[in-house]
Order: structure tokens, then C-alpha cells, then sequence
């Protein structure tokens, strides 16, 4: 097959809604009432209109029940038309950056010209499931044919076929190894000797950078919501502001209860929120008159063994750096979304240790240091939030923002990625 | 096949199953209705089809719109005397029981409107089939003219749908959907559109069963029960409108109770009482309200606006109100404030005016994603076609609100301001186009209020008057030009009658009394609770205004209850007292005391300020300022209006009260002279 000239992909703009903390019963919204109202005032402020989108694709884990293609009813609730196609893609946790992969593939590739991509999660809808028991009773219970034979089915029902299947905890468990992701975090802590301190200093930061990021007005890209009940949500809601490395210390470890280090606040948050974005060809900025952010250069997916999850992006931006003949160092800013600390910690480690980047990642030496001071900066997974299907369009919105703050032009943003695999976009912003 | 050349609305199709088609497609208008004419020609019709051999008959309608939009409201008018009227009611009800006789099963396939006439013409059908649509609507509002069915409907709704359901449906005059419709009874079967003709069909060829009511609903009309029934009925009737001034509710009542035992006397005392209401003055002045409640639409569709998006600043009560009413009439709506918490509590009334009005929650989210907060107008400013201004009243703050936006705006959009107090000359000032600003001046509640004054300065280019009418008439509001003077038409004339009744309550007569004495007259509410609804610092603010322009007191104690922070409704305490926004009602304050002084001040200062206006030109015709005053006041529908008042009570004898009233209580009574150019 002759290779063909891709095209550029530029990124036109973007706006998120404010990650929403789940607070232990569904909240406000569901994942499709997120992207609709990120995409909304997005699309509001375009100089062009729905129905000019040749495409709408989101990332999304778990869809509620009545939005199995979340996309569809996105791209009709926005005002589409009805012959604009919609899809949702899944990767677990870097849906979001799925989402914007496909997208720049379908651009890159001349198939679509203009394309509303990005990713939503609603984590507090996640269902309550009936086990496999109770779903048989029932089924039993429905073909009875009689008063006496109901009676006898439900005669059967045990307090076990009440235990309700927690969809969400599923979600975060590796089947395969049996290992929930907080474990994978344990073992690559232990694997790089990274200690609790270290971890909650992390986490300690995350929500320091946060908060000086919120005073600062940096977080331009959130769209204020409303629901009906008057209420309004204009900020993300995991921030703590009065942290501190000995409030943290008091945590007990949740994963390995008895001897781990990995605690609730050392991991990212269970939260609700949607992130879209306007990816074009420079056909369509044409066309529009758009204005452009940034471009997507290009994508790269890794996978690795499933316990070691964690380390997905030490093992995805190596070869993409390698593809762009780029070194660390020619990177402005990072994002590597804040699953745990563990395991960003353990991804730099990583790549400071010559045995592993040999070994594992296949370089001839070490993969090198990242300045901390560059990698995210304005907080991340820890202190926002990670609605799984949202966070990978939130980094890479994000750092463009972070790019045009400093007058830079390269940034990274790379996810973890339950089931062992990793992923990392290389963008570029363009203009002043 | 058409087998009767001499019929201008109705044709004849046979098909291959030998199943009459009979369509009516009433000439020269997009909507059908039963005039005279069609129902002779229906009559012929039916009287060549009545010999045919046949399997069944199928009535329907080639409108778009519907099947029957009820009697010719305009023939209403032309009856001299109720012998006139009765007998052209005896003909109809003569051609709908030739209908109810055919030999062979009789359908009404029903899309779209269904009411009035048209629905007494299906329930004279052996079968009634709709269409599951939301704009299929079915009803029998006589009532909201005055008057009530007359082609038999009081007799065959009631065997349809039990006593009580029927009268419900009567009484109130509302319209049901399809599916209300086949709970009630009133339909047989509802099917979706692609359905609707093979269920006609069916009925004929299949026999289908018909409704039929229950043991209970059957009996609800027995001769032992309807004693017991009109009692409680009436108790009910009697606590929503007076016999007084509403006879028609009770006339059918009546008749229910006195002759539904033998049906053909009740046909022949309908129709006498049809056309006894009919030529009475209550009937004749809502039937007058209806021409002008179809004049000020008229004036809605002047010119050709095309509006799809529009953007509200300032989402307080009023900003916020008209900002969700356009949502739901299904536009595309930014409203804009300058921070979410001056917004969020707008959503909140929006969210549950679309519940209570859409009730499905696809329907209400759909409106919800119409309504777009837009912190500081990033959004729908440039985008707008239709920008409301309804910020606070603060002529420095809106002027240089508009020198902002101005030059943001679509070149064709209409700007508009919502004030009730500031001249447009002022505003207008800050613009670089003063033409384009025109008044929309809306009432609160806006969901409930009908009227909309279009206020024109004189500056005000009159194709903006006409976008702004146009655009009224879009968002389903009755759209009533009107001169920028201080308090425009509704509140200028409302005032006058709120104040004196402060000033009523300051000479010592009790809320209680003087609010009987305007609801005797047939207000909507009392002026005193009226004023504590809308809030009596607003009430002080809009009289200032006013009496800047004209001479009105203000009296004292509303300054004292203002000061006092005692200001109606939504503090708690006005002229009376509320819990959680309800009125206390006090007890054991029934007095018997003579209000015929009472009433006389209420209504003569405003219908003299009605004769003032009319005079100073602030409308441009007596008409139009009923029209205003009845929409935007809620002033007595079946008095026909303040100026309708004065021609009928006579003004040599009004102006003979004023002048007495004067003597007595000072000038604000003073006669505002004759009535000019009233030409009704």
C-alpha cells in the first residue's frame, strides 16, 4: 500500500465542565449532560454550527443505561443533524485521548474535515447490577406458571441474591489478574521503592497546584453548569485546599490494608465530568475562519503486563518521542494523568533507571529526568479528579492552555490505562 | 368519484369497499368551520348518502391543521333576535342527528383541533378515531364565548363519558390531547397517522366494539343520582365564576339536570338556551374579545421577521421569566447576567415551568438544552436575532449597557427593552442607530399574561414596531402598540384603581371589603391583593413614575407600608398576611356593609383613566385599548372592556358619578372629558 500524505489536525478550541466530586449517590448530571454542556458553549461561541460537524466521537467507560451510544445523543441533543455520524470509543481510562486519535485519524486521512471529539464520564451513575443468581431467580420466577410454583421460586431466595454487583469497583478491577487498579499501584511502588512519603508529597502538591491554578484564573476552559434546582457548578470540586503532608499521613492505606501505601489521597478521584474539543483540517479553518490552539502531531498506544498498569506512559512516549526525533528535553510541558502517585512517580523512576529503560522499554540507555516543575503543573487526577472517560481530552486540552500561558510550543499528554496499556499524544501549539 | 356537484366544502370518495369518504375542505380558508352554509350542504350529503347502498360512511378532513375548528364565531354576531339564533340551532342539530340516524356505521377520523361544533359533529358519530399526535386536540370551549354546545353535545357527551367527566370537560371549556381524550371516553380508539385510515376501516369493516360506559358512569346520569350531583357541582362551579356574570356553566348544568331523562326535549332547551346566551350581553362582549384578541395577532404578522435565536440580558424575575417562555415556544434562548448566581435561579423557575407545562421529561430536557446561560453575552449577542434588554431600572446603567453591545449586533436583529418606567427617548440617546430600540414591555407572570405592549418612542423607527409585534406574535403573546408614556396603557389605567383602594384602606375600610368589591365587579383579584402580589415597593415605584406625567396622588400609606419593609407577598406582610408565600385568610370577616361606593371608586377612576388614555392617544383606537386593558389586566372579560363599559353604562350618566365622586373625595375624579374616536 503506497503511504499517503497525511494531513495537518489542528485544534481549534475546547471547553470542559467542572469536574464534579462524587459525594456517594448520583450526581447532578449524567455522563451525556456533561458533554452536552461542554459542547454547547463551545459550539455557541463558533463561527460556524452544529450541523457543520462531519463527525461527533466520545470517549466514555460506562454510558448510562439509556445512552449506550453517548455520542448519538450528544451530537442530536447539540443539534446536528440527523446525518451527522456519531461514535463512542472505550480504551478505559484514555478514552478521552482515543476519542482525539480517532478523530485526527479521520482528519489526517481526508475522511472528515471537522469533528467534535472528546470524552464524558458521569462515575457517581455507575449501576448497581443484580448478580447472576438473582438474575436467574427472576428469570425462574417469570416462567412459573403458577401461584405454587412462584411461590416455591421465590422459597429459593437467599440473602446472597441480594448482594448487588457494584458496576463501578468492577470497572476498576483487572479481571485477567484479579488485581483492582490501587493494587497495580502498590506493586509498582514496590517495584521502584517509591515510599508513602513520597506519595502523599505528591498529592500534596497536585492539590497545591490546583488551587494556585483556580486563584490564578488559569482554568479558562471551564464552562460554568446549571441543573434545576438552582444551583450552579463553576469549579472543580476535589480540590482540599487545607492538605497537608501530615493530614495525609493519617490515611489508611485502602488497597493493601495491611502494610500498603497507596490511600485514598494519593489516588485520583472518583468524580463526574466531560471534556470536548473541535479538531479541523486546515480545509475547514478555511472554510470557518476558525482560529487554531494548537496541532496534534501525532499518538502513540503501549501495552504491558495488566499488574503493572501504572507504568503505561514509560512504556507509550519513548517511541513517540523516537518517531519525532525529539529527546525530553525538547518537551515544554507535561501531562501524565494523576491515576496514583505511585505511578507517576514510578514512570519517572522508570526512566531514570537504565536497567528497566534497557530491559523493558528496548533504549540503548536511560530515557532520562523530567523537570517536576514542568509535569502537571497547574494539579491533575489527584486534586480534580479522573472521570475515566474524560481525563485524556482534559490533559491535552489543558496543556494547550498551559502551552499558550508560557509562550511554548511542545507538550506531552500521556494516561495509564487499566488492563496494562499506556498512551501519549504529542501536540504543538501554532501562533503567538 | 364526486357525486354532488353543487357542494363548495364537502366531497364524496367511494372506495373499493364500498366505504363512503366524506371530506370536508372548506373552500377559501385553510381551517374548517361550521357555517350555515356547510351545514346545509353536509345536510344534502348526507342526505344522498343516507340511500346509498353502503358498508359505512368515514367523515374527515383535508386541513392540514385539523378536522373541525367549531361553529363560525363570525356568524354569532348577525342573529337579531334569540328566535333568529335558536332556529339556525334546531336546522344544525337537525343535520347531526340525520348523521347520528344513518343506516350504516358512521366514523369521524379525527387529526388536529376537534372542538366546539366539530366535536358535537363527531359525537354524533357512531365512531370516533384520532390521532396520536400532541397537536390532536378535542374539547367543547363554548363556554370561554359565552354560550354553550348546541348541536346536541350536552346531551351525547354526558352518554359518552358519565356526568361528571362531561361537565368537567363543559364546564371548564379546556381542551384534552388524544390520549386524555380516549380516558374520558370521548374517543374511541387513538392511533399514530400511519394507522389512521385502516382503523377507520376496521371500525366499519370489523365492527369494532365502541366505548361503552360503565355501570357507574351510566348511572351518574340516572334520574335519582343528578339531584345529588348538581349540588355538588354547582357548590364546586360557584367557587371559580358567578352565575351573575358567567350563565353559561350553569345554564348547562341546569339543563343536564332537568331534561337528560328525555333527550328530545333537552335538544329543543338546548338550543333555546344556546340562543338566549348568544344574543346576551356576556356572550356578545367575549365573542368581541375574541375579533380583538384576532386583531392584535393580526397586527403580529405585518411583516416577515424570521426569528430563531434570542438573547435575554439580565435573568432577574422578568429577564428570566421571558427568557424560559421563548425556550418553551421553541426557540434557541441565551440569557445572559453577569455571574451564574444571578442566573442559576432563573433555571430553576425555567426547570419547573417546563415540568408543569411539558410533564414528559424528553420534552423538558429538550427545552432545557434551548436555554443557554451565557455569563457576560460571550456567546449570544453576535448570534441573536431578538435582544431583550430587562436589566434593573437604571436609565445610566441600560445606556451604557447598549453603547457596549450595539456594535456586536446582527445589523438586522431587533433590539428591545423591557422597562416599564424609563422614556425610550432617554435610552435610545446612547445608541448610534436611535431607531432600532423598541419597547417589549411584558407582565408578570410572564407565562400567564397574555399581553405584550410593543412601546414605540419617538424615535422608534416603525419597521422595529413591526419586527417587535411580529416577534410577539411568534412567542404566542398579543402583541399592543403603544406611545412611550409614563406607565404605557396596563399600568397607567391600573394604577389609579390600585391607589384609590390604598387610599380606601386609609379612610379605614377593611382589604377584605374593598377586594370583594372589585371581584363583584368581576376582577380577576382585588386591587389590595394585587398589590401585595406584585409587591408594594414596585407598586410605589411604578406610581411615582406615573404621577411625574399626570396628576395622581400617592397616597401616604403606601410610603408607610414601603418603609416599614411591609411589602405584600414576598415579605410576608401587605394589606394582608402571607406564610411561605400563601395569603392567611382571615377568619370570621365577612361583612354585609353597602360596597356600592366602594366599586364605584375602583372602576370609575380606571375606566376614566381609560377615556384619558384613549384621548391622549396612547393607543391608537378604543378597540385596541380594550383589548389592552382586558389582556394585561384581567379587567372583567364579560364587561368587554373599560371603554365597552362606559359606551354601554352610558357616558352622560358615568360622568354625572364622577362629578358627585368629586365633590366628595377631590380632583382625581375629575370627568377626563368624552370619549373621542371610539367607533364601535
Amino acid at each position: 500500500m503506497a503511504t499517503r500524505k497525511l494531513k495537518d489536525v489542528f485544534i481549534v478550541d475546547g471547553s470542559r465542565t467542572p469536574f464534579l466530586k462524587a459525594k456517594g449517590k448520583p450526581g447532578p448530571f449524567s455522563a451525556a449532560d456533561l458533554a452536552f454542556n461542554a459542547a454547547r458553549s463551545l459550539l455557541a461561541r463558533q463561527t460556524f454550527s452544529a450541523e457543520d460537524l462531519d463527525e461527533v466521537i466520545i470517549g466514555c467507560v460506562i454510558p448510562g443505561p439509556s445512552e449506550a451510544n453517548i455520542s448519538r445523543i450528544l451530537a442530536l441533543r447539540l443539534g446536528c443533524t440527523v446525518t451527522t455520524p456519531a461514535w463512542t470509543v472505550q480504551r478505559n481510562c484514555a478514552s478521552g485521548l482515543q476519542s482525539l486519535d480517532s478523530a485526527a485519524l479521520n482528519i489526517a486521512t481526508g475522511r472528515s474535515d471537522l469533528i467534535l471529539a472528546g470524552g464524558a464520564e458521569a462515575m457517581s451513575h455507575a449501576p448497581l447490577l443484580l448478580n447472576i443468581h438473582m438474575l436467574n431467580l427472576l428469570l425462574r420466577l417469570r416462567s412459573s406458571k403458577n401461584i405454587f410454583q412462584r411461590l416455591n421460586t421465590l422459597s429459593h431466595l437467599r440473602p446472597l441474591h441480594l448482594k448487588p454487583v457494584i458496576a463501578l469497583l468492577c470497572g476498576l478491577t483487572d479481571p485477567v489478574v484479579g488485581l483492582n487498579m490501587g493494587q497495580t499501584a502498590e506493586i509498582i511502588a514496590h517495584r521502584f521503592g517509591i515510599s508513602r512519603k513520597e506519595m502523599d508529597a505528591y498529592a500534596v502538591r497536585s492539590h497545591q497546584r490546583l488551587a494556585e491554578a483556580q486563584d490564578s484564573g488559569y482554568l479558562e476552559e471551564i464552562e460554568t453548569m446549571f441543573d434545576g434546582n438552582g444551583n450552579y457548578y463553576d469549579h472543580d470540586e476535589g480540590l482540599y485546599r487545607e492538605t497537608s503532608t501530615e493530614k495525609l499521613a493519617k490515611m489508611k492505606p485502602v488497597f493493601d490494608r495491611l502494610a500498603g501505601s497507596v490511600t485514598a489521597a494519593n489516588s485520583s478521584q472518583v468524580t463526574d465530568g466531560a471534556a470536548m474539543l473541535i479538531l479541523a483540517s486546515s480545509e475547514a479553518i478555511k472554510k470557518h475562519n476558525l482560529p487554531v490552539m494548537g496541532k496534534i502531531i501525532d499518538t502513540r498506544w503501549a501495552s504491558l503486563d495488566p499488574s503493572e498498569m501504572g507504568l503505561g506512559p514509560a512504556h507509550a512516549i519513548p517511541p513517540l518521542l523516537q518517531a519525532h526525533k525529539l529527546k525530553p528535553s525538547d518537551i515544554d510541558f507535561w501531562e501524565i494523568n494523576e491515576a496514583f502517585a505511585a505511578q507517576v512517580l514510578a514512570c519517572l523512576r522508570a526512566w531514570e533507571d537504565e536497567d528497566y529503560c534497557r530491559n523493558e522499554l528496548g533504549l540503548k540507555s536511560t530515557f532520562g529526568s523530567i523537570d517536576p516543575e514542568k509535569l502537571n503543573v497547574d494539579g491533575g487526577g489527584i486534586s480534580l479528579g479522573h472521570p475515566v472517560g474524560a481525563s485524556g481530552a482534559r490533559i491535552v486540552l489543558h496543556l494547550l492552555h498551559v502551552l499558550k500561558r508560557h509562550g511554548a510550543r511542545r507538550g506531552i499528554a500521556s494516561l495509564c490505562i487499566g488492563g496494562g496499556q499506556g498512551g501519549a499524544m504529542l501536540i504543538e501549539r501554532t501562533g503567538g | 368519484m364526486k357525486n354532488t356537484e353543487q357542494s363548495k366544502h364537502w366531497y364524496t370518495e367511494l372506495d373499493k369497499n364500498m366505504i363512503a369518504w366524506l371530506h370536508f375542505d372548506m373552500a377559501g380558508t385553510g381551517t374548517n368551520v361550521l357555517s350555515a352554509e356547510v351545514l346545509n350542504e353536509l345536510s344534502e350529503e348526507l342526505a344522498v348518502l343516507k340511500h346509498k347502498e353502503i358498508q359505512g360512511l368515514i367523515i374527515l378532513s383535508d386541513k392540514k391543521n385539523g378536522f373541525i375548528a367549531g361553529a363560525d364565531i363570525k356568524e354569532f354576531t348577525k342573529f337579531q333576535s334569540p328566535e333568529e339564533a335558536s332556529n339556525m340551532i334546531r336546522q344544525g342539530q337537525a343535520v347531526f342527528e340525520r348523521l347520528e340516524n344513518m343506516p350504516y356505521p358512521t366514523v369521524s377520523m379525527i387529526h388536529g383541533f376537534c372542538l366546539g361544533g366539530g366535536m358535537e359533529l363527531a359525537l354524533a358519530c357512531n365512531y370516533r378515531v384520532a390521532e396520536d399526535h400532541e397537536k390532536t386536540k378535542l374539547g367543547l370551549p363554548e363556554v370561554k364565548l359565552g354560550i354553550h354546545p348546541g348541536f346536541g353535545g350536552t346531551v351525547r357527551l354526558p352518554r359518552l363519558t358519565g356526568a361528571l367527566k362531561a361537565m368537567d370537560i363543559m364546564l371548564s371549556g379546556r381542551t384534552l390531547n388524544a390520549q386524555q381524550a380516549k380516558k374520558a371516553g370521548m374517543v374511541d380508539y387513538v392511533v399514530p397517522k400511519r394507522h389512521l385510515k385502516k382503523m377507520a376501516v376496521m371500525c366499519i369493516q370489523d365492527r369494532m366494539p365502541v366505548r361503552k360506559p360503565s355501570l357507574w358512569l351510566r348511572l351518574s346520569n340516572a334520574f335519582f343520582i343528578r339531584p345529588l350531583l348538581k349540588i355538588m357541582i354547582l357548590r364546586n362551579l360557584k367557587t371559580r365564576v358567578s352565575k351573575e356574570h358567567y350563565p353559561a356553566p350553569f345554564a348547562i348544568v341546569d339543563l343536564w339536570a332537568k331534561y337528560y331523562s328525555n333527550q328530545k326535549t333537552m335538544m329543543k332547551e338546548e338550543a333555546l338556551s344556546v340562543a338566549k346566551l348568544m344574543t346576551g350581553t356576556t356572550s356578545q362582549n367575549l365573542v368581541r374579545i375574541f375579533f380583538l384578541s384576532e386583531s392584535l395577532k393580526s397586527m403580529g404578522r405585518e411583516i416577515e421577521f424570521p426569528v430563531s435565536h434570542i438573547h435575554v440580558i439580565g435573568a432577574g424575575v422578568m429577564g428570566g421569566d421571558i427568557a424560559a417562555w421563548c425556550a418553551l415556544q421553541g426557540f434557541t434562548v441565551t440569557l445572559q447576567d453577569r455571574e451564574a448566581k444571578f442566573i442559576a435561579p432563573a433555571m430553576k423557575r425555567a426547570y419547573s415551568l417546563f415540568n408543569k407545562r411539558l410533564k414528559q421529561p424528553r420534552l423538558v430536557q429538550k427545552t432545557m438544552d434551548r436555554l443557554m446561560p451565557d455569563i457576560n453575552g460571550k456567546t449570544g449577542l453576535k448570534k441573536a436575532d431578538v435582544i431583550i434588554e430587562a436589566i434593573f431600572e437604571n436609565a445610566d446603567a441600560k445606556k451604557a449597557l447598549y453603547k457596549e453591545i450595539e456594535p456586536q449586533l446582527k445589523p438586522n436583529a431587533l433590539l428591545a427593552t423591557n422597562t416599564s418606567s424609563i422614556p425610550l427617548e432617554n435610552l435610545s440617546e446612547a445608541l448610534s442607530n436611535p431607531g432600532r430600540l423598541v419597547g417589549l414591555h411584558f407582565f408578570n407572570p410572564v407565562a400567564k399574561m397574555p399581553l405584550v405592549e410593543i412601546v414605540k418612542g419617538t424615535s422608534t423607527d416603525d419597521e422595529e414596531v413591526k419586527k417587535a409585534a411580529s416577534f410577539a406574535q411568534k412567542i404566542s403573546r398579543l402583541p399592543l402598540p403603544v406611545k412611550s408614556t409614563p406607565g404605557f396603557l396596563v399600568n397607567r389605567i391600573l394604577m389609579p384603581y390600585m391607589l384609590e383602594a390604598v387610599t380606601m384602606a386609609e379612610e379605614g375600610s377593611s382589604p377584605a371589603e374593598i377586594d370583594r368589591a372589585a371581584v363583584k365587579f368581576g376582577m380577576p383579584m382585588g386591587p389590595l391583593l394585587l398589590a401585595d402580589t406584585v409587591g408594594l415597593d414596585i407598586c410605589l415605584h411604578v406610581a411615582e413614575i406615573i404621577s411625574e406625567g399626570i396628576e395622581m396622588p400617592v397616597p401616604e400609606k403606601l410610603r408607610a407600608m414601603t418603609k416599614k419593609g411591609n411589602l405584600g407577598r414576598k415579605s410576608g406582610q401587605g394589606f394582608y398576611r402571607y406564610k411561605n408565600g400563601r395569603q392567611i385568610i382571615p377568619s370570621g370577616s365577612q361583612t354585609s356593609s353597602s360596597d356600592h361606593d366602594l366599586t364605584d371608586r375602583l372602576i370609575l377612576r380606571m375606566v376614566n383613566e381609560a377615556v384619558a388614555c384613549l384621548n391622549e392617544g396612547v393607543v391608537e383606537n378604543a378597540e385596541l385599548l380594550d383589548a389592552g386593558v382586558i389582556f394585561g389586566t384581567g379587567f372583567a372579560p364579560f364587561r368587554g372592556g373599560p371603554l365597552n363599559y362606559w359606551r354601554t353604562e352610558g357616558e352622560a350618566g358615568l360622568n354625572k358619578r364622577l362629578t358627585e365622586l368629586e365633590a366628595h373625595y377631590g380632583r382625581r375624579f375629575h370627568p377626563a372629558g368624552q370619549l373621542k374616536g371610539a367607533h364601535a
